[in-house]
């Protein structure tokens, strides 16, 4: 049982919580993640680490409210705990010995970007930050990311902040206009960390993508989390989460992602109607 | 007055039509009269060739005469002095290649039902007793167990009752390893897992769950701590795969990940929140126990059709007969001498079937096994929405990688020595699948309490104790 400390919603579909993990707290590197269950008959899922407080002894974690299980853990309010908490799990990015990257984000993935920009940004590499939102009022992070970066470029789809346009619209002008990078990091929704792959291909930029599949134990037990990279089965539990992004199979993973989209829809509203109940 | 009869006492069991349905447990154990009688069919010979044939070495014979008494604490007390999980290796013990392969009297009929007997003894124990399981006086050494499957378990215990200062670390929310992940409630009801877990706990054992070392804890962190010994019991856990085409379609599941979602996060109940896939129609891969169970779980989801696709012939099958047994007369159907070349899939990217192809037994292969070789031009497919893999497990790499001077084998295996788990790192102990790769629960067992034996004497040379 891990007691949440502090809970901050960041937009309607985006809440922040710090857990008491001190264990946890004290090995935690960007690019690890936890799985956690909020109830004794809770899935377990995993989240990546969005921040760490080894002092304090806590883990932040960042998430979407997209299914049952964030519904009902975004139930739950500081002071009240979640039933399980286990990791730091799978490999920390490889942030060392780079002088340039770009760090590009997407939606909720910002919250996964923005561990390994402050470490790039504490290691004194110079990190261009480019993060891509729906609109305005889904725009996360803004503050933390501008204080680890020596350049920011946000976008909207609609333009209602920041610049009109797509995260690849963005590399892809800085590419051209002469910047050169080490790396890319670029974490997001599949399709997006697809196509920034493919421009930064075209380009010959070394690009880090961080998979977030269908996991059950997080320790390379169950296989569930299963894709391809560089034509071999790779487990993002173990082997990731991170990998190359011009060598893994995007429209696999894609596909695999939905494989219970009718069950989660189902659960879904489920919860929701017992959560509206409980609140009444 | 020896019961002269050439079978074994049938053991009740529910219905193969009412049972294919529900997760309750298939086999309901022997009476009193049942077990006396059963126990009546021990010559109680001189040699004893049963207890050779026990990997724990279990005074059978005797255990056997008290029953026939029906002395049935006594008979405990005689299993207990060498085995820490009697009510779990009754159940799933491959007896018909230990113990009672060996048994005088199968050379005309059938053996002693040793594996029921020692099941009824357990139960009876579990269910009578009013023994209070009190913490030892502690010896004021700690020791740490990683895994808490049946090598962590009974070490821990083992050395709990020498009065040794013991937590064990387990990676996922609950304690038990695959007899909790991996074994169906049909065969081992969890409660007696739970069982012994908790017996273990009056013990003074902590456990420690949510814990993954060699993440959050390395050894050498352990040993900072103040464990003075690590005994590794993590098992062995990692899914192979076969690395045919079609492999990673939506419908495809390793037997872990299928019964993992099935006994772990109890997905065929609805209060849980882990999904699972409501298969028509399902093939499994292999022909072990993993695979009659994933075949077995999948029946009771509601499967129509549910194959055991198998490379070797039935002589082959891996799996106890018992469970073999159990799944024919459940409707699983075997295709055997049969191996699967391709998972082919519909416009949606889910399993639409299987192709497979033929195959015929060759010349033996280093396991001594005729080896199956493909026939030409046989190819075939069946239809099926599932496929679960279940062609075996290797040792899960997070301690190896993380743990500096510990030898493996090159297959992943920690080298650790067979008569004390020593490895190649002082004071760090390993048994189980973690140092055989995957084996059965009794070998796991065994390694656990001779590694549980070799710490104690470790530790008291170290103190200079007697």
């Amino acid at each position: 049982m891990n007691k949440i400390i502090t809970k901050k919603i960041l937009n309607p579909t985006v809440t922040l919580m710090e857990i008491d993990a001190p264990e946890i707290a004290r090995k935690a590197e960007p690019g690890q993640f936890i799985i956690l269950r909020v109830d004794e008959n809770g899935e377990r899922i995993p989240l990546t680490i969005a921040d760490f407080d080894r002092e304090k002894g806590t883990v932040t974690i960042i998430f979407q409210v997209v299914g049952a299980t964030t519904m009902a853990l975004n139930h739950l309010n500081e002071g009240e705990y979640i039933h399980d908490f286990v990791g730091p799990l799978g490999v920390p990015s490889n942030t060392a010995n780079l002088k340039k990257v770009a760090v590009v984000g997407g939606g909720v993935g910002c919250a996964i970007a923005y561990p390994i920009a402050k470490k790039l940004h504490l290691n004194g590499c110079a990190v261009h930050s480019i993060v891509g939102f729906r609109n305005k009022d889904l725009v996360i992070l803004e503050d933390e990311f501008k204080k680890v970066s020596d350049k920011i470029f946000i976008m909207t789809d609609d333009g209602s902040y920041g610049e009109k346009g797509l995260v690849t619209d963005a590399l892809k002008k800085l590419i051209e206009s002469g910047e050169q990078y080490d790396e890319v990091f670029a974490i997001g929704p599949l399709i997006m960390m697809k196509f920034v792959s493919k421009l930064t291909k075209e380009y010959g930029i070394k690009t880090t993508v961080s998979m977030n599949p269908i996991m059950i134990d997080g320790t390379g037990m169950c296989g569930g989390c299963r894709l391809t990279v560089g034509g071999k089965i790779k487990f993002a539990c173990v082997d990731g989460p991170d990998f190359d992004g011009h060598e893994v199979d995007f429209d696999e993973a894609m596909e695999r992602s939905t494989m219970y989209r009718e069950f989660e829809k189902r659960a879904r509203e489920e919860t929701c109607r017992l959560l509206e109940k409980g609140v009444r | 007055m020896a019961n002269m009869s050439l079978k074994k006492n049938e053991m009740l069991s529910q219905e193969p039509n009412v049972r294919k349905n529900n997760f309750l447990e298939v086999a309901l154990g022997y009476t009193e009269e049942q077990a006396v009688d059963e126990a009546m069919r021990c010559l109680n010979c001189k040699n004893k060739p049963c207890v050779s044939g026990c990997p724990v070495k279990i005074y059978i014979p005797e255990f056997i005469q008290k029953v026939a008494e029906r002395d049935f604490e006594g008979a405990y007390r005689i299993i207990s002095e060498s085995s820490s999980l009697p009510a779990v290796c009754g159940r799933v013990c491959p007896q018909e290649t230990q113990c009672e392969q060996r048994c005088v009297r199968g050379k005309k009929g059938e053996p002693v039902a040793i594996g029921r007997l020692e099941r009824f003894v357990a139960d009876w124990h579990n269910k009578n007793s009013t023994e209070v399981v009190e913490k030892p006086k502690q010896n004021g050494h700690k020791v740490a167990v990683i895994g808490s499957g049946p090598a962590g378990l009974t070490c821990a215990g083992d050395l709990a009752k020498k009065g040794y200062d013991v937590t064990v670390f387990e990676a996922l929310h609950k304690a038990g390893g695959v007899l909790v992940y991996g074994i169906p409630e049909f065969r081992l009801p969890k409660a007696i897992v739970q069982k012994e877990i908790d017996i273990l706990k009056s013990l003074g054992v902590k456990i420690e769950t949510n814990m993954v070392i060699g993440k959050v804890l390395s050894i050498d962190e352990l040993f900072d701590r103040g464990f003075e010994a690590i005994f590794i019991g993590t098992g062995a856990g990692l899914p192979n795969f076969m690395g045919i085409p079609g492999e990673n379609l939506k419908g495809v599941y390793s037997a872990n990940e299928f019964l993992t979602r099935i006994n772990l996060m109890k997905a065929y109940q609805d209060n849980s929140a882990t999904p699972i896939q409501n298969a028509r129609k399902v093939a499994v891969i292999g022909g072990g126990n993993v695979a009659m169970d994933a075949a077995r779980c999948a029946l009771r989801l509601g499967a129509e059709e549910v194959y055991i696709v198998y490379r070797r012939s039935e002589a082959e099958l891996p799996a106890r007969a018992e469970e073999v047994e159990h799944a024919k007369e459940e409707g699983v159907i075997f295709k055997l001498l049969t191996n699967p070349v391709e998972i082919l899939s519909d416009e949606n990217n889910f399993v639409r079937g299987i192709r497979c192809v033929k195959m015929e037994l060759g010349e033996p292969d280093s396991s001594g096994r005729r080896r199956p070789v493909a026939i030409e031009n046989s190819e075939f497919d069946i239809d099926v929405d599932c496929v679960i893999m279940a062609i075996g497990t290797s040792p899960n790499p997070l301690i190896k990688s993380t743990t500096e001077g510990l030898a493996t084998e090159k297959w992943g295996g920690i080298v650790a020595d067979e008569e004390t788990g020593k490895t190649s790192r002082p004071y760090v102990y390993a048994g189980g699948d973690a140092v055989t790769g995957a084996a059965t629960v009794i070998l796991a067992m065994g390694a656990g309490k001779k590694a549980a034996a070799a710490i104690d004497e470790e530790i008291r040379k170290r103190y200079g104790e007697n």
